[in-house]
């Protein structure tokens, strides 16, 4: 079984987001991670290798420092790493992000794609959808469980009330919850070997069947009209006050604001 | 593509077991805003197996036409055949906008049919006005009207970007549940239906449903509920959540948690507030032990009134409360709980 994994390199935004003088994020500022719903789909990749044997490509679009994520990833397990990148993909919205990951998958043999549901950057959880439509194959969202049964796959599809338990023929596209599991560590072995490995890099001329006006900033449908810091609703009143007085005040406020 | 011949403000009226839900209406509300700015009006796309008699509610909450797109095959929602149902009527019918609300179904729809059609999606709305982009003139550039200006959060809700899509059409956003206000619902209103079937034949991207488990709740929706007593990592311990439960009894209220709470098993997930949890904008919220992360405020600061209560007089909920009380939660919360009792029983 061939699985292609699709990650991405992102600024860990747990420790708050630094900002240029312009308002532009500073990315150079911030520590950059293996997007977490990635790395569960690494994992769950990972898992079906050990249980069926299966060969795992990772594949990631950004720029030549994004070979990181894809070293830390084979020092997981992953067999191979392909590296995305030229200057006429920049600015991609998840349209053109998805056109581009299309266009180099095309190259590959594959029975399972898996993508993270969304990357902690933007948040959209579009480009995997978008890529399975691209090239015509089903697409499971949100799994939260995932097995082989012959040709097909069978994956439990998280909704709010409820999950489904789907069945679908392969080629199939899955994204990943980071819920799914708990991603292994890369091992001292594995370090040591990924960091002599081989990357495939791909520009544009590996692309297939892609057209130039749907990559990168100008094949991009979205754009951005202004980005700016979240403006934070003001601070009201603030009292620090004995526990009578506290709980009168509360009151007071309930009935001035008619909710009681 | 003739930009020109694309007309109206569409809404995904999405609807699971025969229930619509109320993302729904608050699309509605909001596309009659839209609308209204561009002298257009509102059509609800009703998508699922025997659901014509949903049409109504759609007209009592504002949409003006119904299009109802009714087949076996949309009977539990699956990627393809509502992909395909939602794309053809975008062909047949050339929305100007098309809204979908950004749950766990539309999250995965929505991609699946702007990539079909060819058209840009912004994910995660919380405002949408009708604007020019560029906002200013720039020297060199049209300046293209009533464009619908999508804003959203990004980085964790770090910033906030607004987003145009100026040269395709429809123009596509998915909306965070509970973010828009729905319209004062016109009881009896009576839908204008369009019925519309584009045909569904089973393919390869058809996947099949073994099995359909739902999760047992009896709890109310923290979504629905019009005050909430959230409590965080301060109250402390699972078993001193009955301070808050009291609190919320005496108010008709329900309790709903941060994240640390959920982390630690207090409560579970369905009552998370924030980033990862639910968005909620109840009239009134308590947070109670709650410091504020900026992912947990993402989820409420939207709400009428914010009541904090925190022993850390720099926890950065005070920045967003309406009400700050700094003090011990474990004293004022029973006090509060008492006072209120008299209160309401002296009515």
């Amino acid at each position: 079984m061939k699985i292609v994994v699709c990650i991405k390199q992102v600024p860990d935004t747990k420790g708050g987001v630094k900002f240029n003088p312009d308002g532009t994020l500073d990315r150079a500022a911030m520590m950059t991670i293996m997007n977490p719903d990635d790395k569960a789909g690494l994992e769950a990749a990972l898992r079906l290798k050990d249980q069926y044997g299966a060969e795992v490509t990772v594949i990631t679009m950004g720029l030549p420092k994004a070979e990181d994520v894809l070293r830390e990833a084979m020092a997981m397990g992953a067999d191979k790493g392909i590296l995305v990148t030229d200057r006429v993909l920049g600015g991609a919205d998840t349209w053109a992000t998805s056109q581009t990951l299309a266009g180099a998958i095309r190259n590959l043999e594959y029975d399972l794609i898996i993508t993270g549901r969304q990357a902690i950057d933007g948040d959209t959880a579009q480009v995997g959808p978008q890529i399975s439509e691209h090239l015509g194959i089903p697409v499971i969202s949100y799994a939260q469980k995932i097995e082989i049964d012959g040709d097909s796959v069978i994956v439990e599809r998280q909704y709010d009330d409820r999950y489904h338990v789907l069945k679908a023929k392969m080629p199939c596209l899955i994204t990943a919850l980071a819920e799914l599991n708990a991603p292994r560590y890369m091992t001292p072995g594995g370090i040591f070997d990924a960091c002599d490995a081989e990357i495939t890099v791909w520009g544009r001329a590996n692309l297939v069947d892609v057209e130039d006006s749907n990559l990168g900033l100008k094949g991009s449908p979205t754009q951005i009209a202004k980005a700016s810091d979240k403006v934070r609703k003001g601070q009201g009143e603030k009292i620090n006050k004995d526990v009578t007085e506290s709980v009168d005040y509360i009151v007071d406020k309930l009935k001035v604001r008619h909710v009681i | 593509m003739n930009l020109e011949e694309y007309k109206g403000v569409y809404v995904f009226a999405q609807q699971v077991d025969n229930v619509l839900n109320s993302i729904a209406f608050e699309l509605i509300g909001k596309g009659k805003d839209l609308a209204e700015a561009l002298g257009a009006e509102v059509t609800a796309v009703l998508v699922g197996s025997d659901v014509k008699n949903l049409a109504d509610e759609l007209a009592e909450y504002g949409a003006d036409k119904v299009i109802v797109v009714d087949d076996p095959e949309l009977k539990e929602y699956r990627t393809e055949p509502y992909a395909h149902a939602l794309a053809s009527v975008i062909k047949e019918f050339k929305p100007e906008i098309f809204l979908v609300g950004a749950t766990a179904i539309g999250r995965d729809l929505g991609p699946r049919v702007s990539a079909r059609i060819h058209t840009g999606l912004t994910a995660d709305c919380t405002q949408l006005e009708i604007g020019d982009f560029p906002i200013n003139p720039i020297p060199g550039k049209e300046q293209k009207h009533n464009q619908l200006l999508m804003t959203r959060p990004a980085f964790g809700g770090n910033t906030i970007a607004t987003i145009a899509c100026p040269d395709f059409r429809p123009q596509m956003a998915t909306v965070r549940p509970g973010v828009m206000q729905k319209r004062a619902k016109v009881a009896g209103a009576k839908a204008n239906v369009i019925e519309f079937n584009p045909g569904f034949t089973p393919d390869n991207k058809y996947v099949e449903i073994l099995k359909v488990v739902k999760a047992v709740s009896d709890t109310v929706d923290i979504m629905d509920a019009k005050i909430l007593v959230s409590g965080g990592r301060g109250v402390g311990s699972a078993e001193n959540f009955k301070i808050l439960d009291d609190l919320a009894a005496v108010l008709g209220a329900t309790v709903s948690c941060s994240r640390a709470v959920v982390d630690a098993g207090w409560k579970p997930k369905d009552l998370q507030v924030g980033q990862t949890g639910k968005t909620v904008r109840p009239n009134v919220y308590f947070a109670i032990g709650i410091s504020g992360a900026i992912q947990h405020l993402a989820g409420m600061e939207e709400s009428d009134i914010i009541i904090a209560i925190n022993k850390d007089e720099s926890a950065p909920i005070f920045d967003v409360a309406d009400y700050g009380i700094v003090g011990d939660l474990n004293k004022i919360v029973p006090a509060l709980t008492e006072k209120l009792k008299a209160e309401l029983a002296a009515k």
